[in-house]
């Protein structure tokens, strides 16, 4: 199942002529997200800001790839993890350091894992975490189109799923919704670490930051948002900035994104 | 920082008059703070025992944020999200100058990150941002209750109206160092407006609807969470002479309650839950984020009803509770009804009385038929023919011994079905009224006649509906 739907995407990849002619090839497992400018959800509504091209893995990482990295990388084990790096927390629904278990099936996406984990697993697969504006900036498109977000339906989409309770149990990443570019679950699975998960709305470990309370508390957060009527992107804005850097949470996992390396031969 | 100004200002004038209006030093004089307690907290519609001590104390309170599926109407759930478990959320009573220290716990299973904005906070944020907590994890802040009143605490984490919308809201209240005044009951209600994705009504897990949010359009008005939460056997109960007291609060995120009590006037209300109280109101306005204390005492006994006037929230939204106050009702205070005569503008003509499309449940045997008769009697005809059927000389014919009555079964029936105009002889008086047609079913007609050849020394006669039915359309 997961297979056709890459082989799928990949199809609609090329057919759609996203696959710049100079750059190296795509590997499979990613996408290709052509950059171009958008206006986040805070910031100066006259600046849009620019994207730059880059590849996004084509769905969040599973448990199983997580074993992987664990049985390969020990100090990122349950046990032996530093508690700087990842809370308490860290991995809690596996039943062991190297057993997942039934509430950690292979191919969900892998869940109570902190910023830096995330980072230490992506930089050992020579990746990294998309930045907070390249994830938005992808998190726009649908089936169809590239930014759905003026499409009340499709805002109404996601911001059901995050009105639901969390299942026991998270499905299989390949059932998620796949976007016109075969990027998969951006919305409706898991929410996703970004690299400045931090950045925008709160610096560094400063909770009294006051561009924070501006952006997100009560009526304030009205004030210096571009679209006060996008409640899903209000939403992801609030929950990255309620977290720090080794906080592991029950349905916060993560996905790669890598720069478009120039094919340059000498 | 508040009180100094108006004091520096009157001692740079001069006038140190001015200055002793504008502050009471022993408003603001209390007892050294002593000890330590955890605060008790309940869930609607329970309200935490007043408090005792004479100084103000440390106060542990903890709250826990979940995310919960829980019934808005019959057949109809929602996921709330909760401070506490329940909506509103638990209610927290401190008393003045206690220090509070206040932890909020955010579920790990929940999806959002969370926050607790108490209006009884003085400080930025109310302890929004002291308390915005992520998924499975929990953080403490501590505030001194500078300011008694009854207070709104909100969840406040962007975006803040579909948190207020899922339900995050509740009260604290904060007493007065010389206390509340003593009373016989307490409640805690909270109104509380939702948007979901299916009408009112509509079966199933509904979603938050965000364009009938922005619109403020809801299609559930409802107090404490849930249309029928104070209704049934969940009524607030209370006993006639009891003195109660309501607090009773606004969660929102968009309505203003017009809260009432229907068959009550509130002695006291403590407008918007501060420390000065109006007398003698009728209906009181308690805005979305705000409260509102009403003391009444029941005078008399029945159901006292909730509502918000905005009467169609109450009729077809859910804004809806019900007091039971028992004992026996001080027919002075309230008579019930004494009377119900037909008003004839046109003159003496046989009147109809609407019919109650109520279905009645059949009886079954005759015992359950003159029970039902008993009610139907009381309803119907105990208003001129007396509670113990002796009627009313020169007026209303009587129906105990009646000759009238036990002679012909068949013409009682028609009388109660059709009315009855003209001269008649009972018991060797003369009668010359009118008798309205009742409008009533032939199961009721039946009940009603079986009670009343039942009682007072008639003959005993069961009539059914069958006998009825057969009178009914003989006459047509």
């Amino acid at each position: 199942m997961k297979h056709a739907v890459l082989v799928l995407a990949c199809v609609a990849g090329f057919a759609r002529g996203e696959e710049a002619v100079g750059t190296s090839p795509v590997p499979p497992e990613m996408a290709r997200v052509e950059g171009g400018e958008y206006l986040p959800m805070f910031g100066d509504r006259d600046q849009p800001r620019q994207v730059d091209p880059f590849l996004l893995d084509r769905l969040p990482v599973t448990n199983a790839e997580y074993l992987r990295f664990v049985r390969d990388h020990p100090k990122w084990r349950r046990s032996r993890v530093s508690r700087l790096l990842a809370a308490e927390n860290y991995l809690a629904h596996w039943t062991g350091d190297l057993e997942p278990g039934p509430g950690a099936p292979a191919d969900a996406p892998v869940v109570n894992v902190s910023w830096f984990a995330a980072r230490a697993f992506l930089k050992a697969r020579g990746k990294r975490l998309p930045t907070e504006d390249e994830w938005e900036f992808a998190a726009r498109a649908d089936a169809d189109r590239a930014d759905a977000t003026r499409d009340p339906a499709f805002l109404a989409r996601i911001l059901a799923w995050y009105g639901k309770p969390n299942p026991p149990v998270l499905p299989a990443v390949s059932n998620a919704e796949t976007d016109l570019r075969g990027v998969a679950g951006m919305h409706g699975l898991v929410w996703e670490w970004v690299r400045d998960f931090n950045n925008q709305t709160v610096t560094g470990a400063a909770r009294n930051d006051a561009s924070l309370d501006r952006s997100l508390f009560c009526a304030g957060g009205a004030l210096s948002a571009t679209d006060a009527a996008n409640y899903a992107a209000f939403m992801r804005y609030a929950f990255r900035s309620s977290l720090e850097g080794n906080f592991t949470v029950t349905n916060l996992g993560f996905r790669g994104a890598r720069d478009l390396e120039t094919n340059i031969n000498p | 920082m508040k009180p100094f100004l108006p004091v520096l200002i009157a001692l740079a004038s001069g006038s140190l008059v001015a200055a002793g209006q504008t502050t009471a030093p022993s408003e603001t004089e209390d007892v050294p703070l002593k000890g330590e307690e955890v605060a008790i907290l309940t869930d609607p519609p329970n309200v935490p025992p007043p408090i005792t001590r004479k100084h103000p104390t440390r106060v542990t309170v903890e709250l826990e944020v979940t995310e919960v599926v829980k019934r808005m109407a019959d057949g109809v759930d929602y996921t709330f999200w909760t401070f506490g478990g329940s909506v509103p959320g638990k209610f927290i009573r401190v008393r003045q100058n206690d220090e509070v220290d206040f932890t909020l716990k955010n579920h790990p299973s929940s999806k959002m990150p969370h926050n607790i904005d108490l209006h009884a906070v003085t400080g930025p944020g109310g302890g929004a941002k002291a308390t915005f907590t992520a998924p499975g994890h929990k953080t403490n802040f501590s505030f001194k209750a500078v300011n008694p009143g009854l207070y709104i605490y909100h969840c406040a984490t962007a975006p803040v109206g579909m948190h207020i919308a899922n339900g995050m809201y509740g009260l604290i209240l904060v007493e007065p160092k010389e206390g509340l005044p003593p009373v016989d009951k307490e409640f805690y209600v909270v109104q509380g407006d939702f948007y979901t994705t299916g009408k009112y009504g509509e079966p199933g897990l509904q979603g938050f609807d965000m364009e009938k949010a922005l619109e403020e359009n809801p299609d559930y008005v409802v107090f404490n969470g849930a249309v029928g939460s104070m209704t049934g056997e969940n009524a607030l109960q209370a006993s006639i002479g009891e003195t109660v007291r309501l607090f009773v609060g606004n969660g929102g995120p968009n309505l203003v309650s017009s809260f009432h009590v229907i068959g009550e006037i509130f002695d006291r209300v403590y407008t918007e839950g501060g420390s000065r109280y109006q007398e003698n109101v009728q209906t009181t306005l308690v805005p979305a984020g705000g409260a509102t204390i009403c003391e009444f005492k029941l005078e008399t006994s029945g159901d006292f009803i909730l509502v918000d006037h905005s009467i169609f929230r109450a009729f077809n939204k859910g804004a809806l509770g019900i007091l039971d106050a028992t004992g026996e009702p001080d027919l002075v205070v309230f008579s019930g009804q004494k009377k119900d005569e037909v008003y004839l503008p046109e003159g003496g003509v046989v009147q109809a009385i609407p019919s109650d499309s109520r279905p009645a449940a059949a009886a079954a045997t005759k015992e359950e038929r003159i029970a039902a008769g008993k009610i139907v009697y009381g309803a119907n005809c105990a208003a001129c023919h007396m509670p113990n059927g002796t009627g009313v000389p020169a007026a209303f014919p009587p129906l105990a011994k009646s000759d009238y009555l036990n002679e012909d079964v068949d013409r009682a029936i028609d009388v109660v079905l059709h009315g009855l105009q003209g001269e008649v002889t009972v018991n060797g008086d003369k009668f010359n009224s009118i008798m309205p047609k009742l409008g009533l079913s032939d199961e009721a007609v039946s009940n009603v006649l079986t009670y009343v050849y039942s009682e007072w020394g008639n003959s005993g006669e069961e009539v059914t509906p069958a006998q009825v039915a057969k009178v009914r359309a003989a006459r047509k």
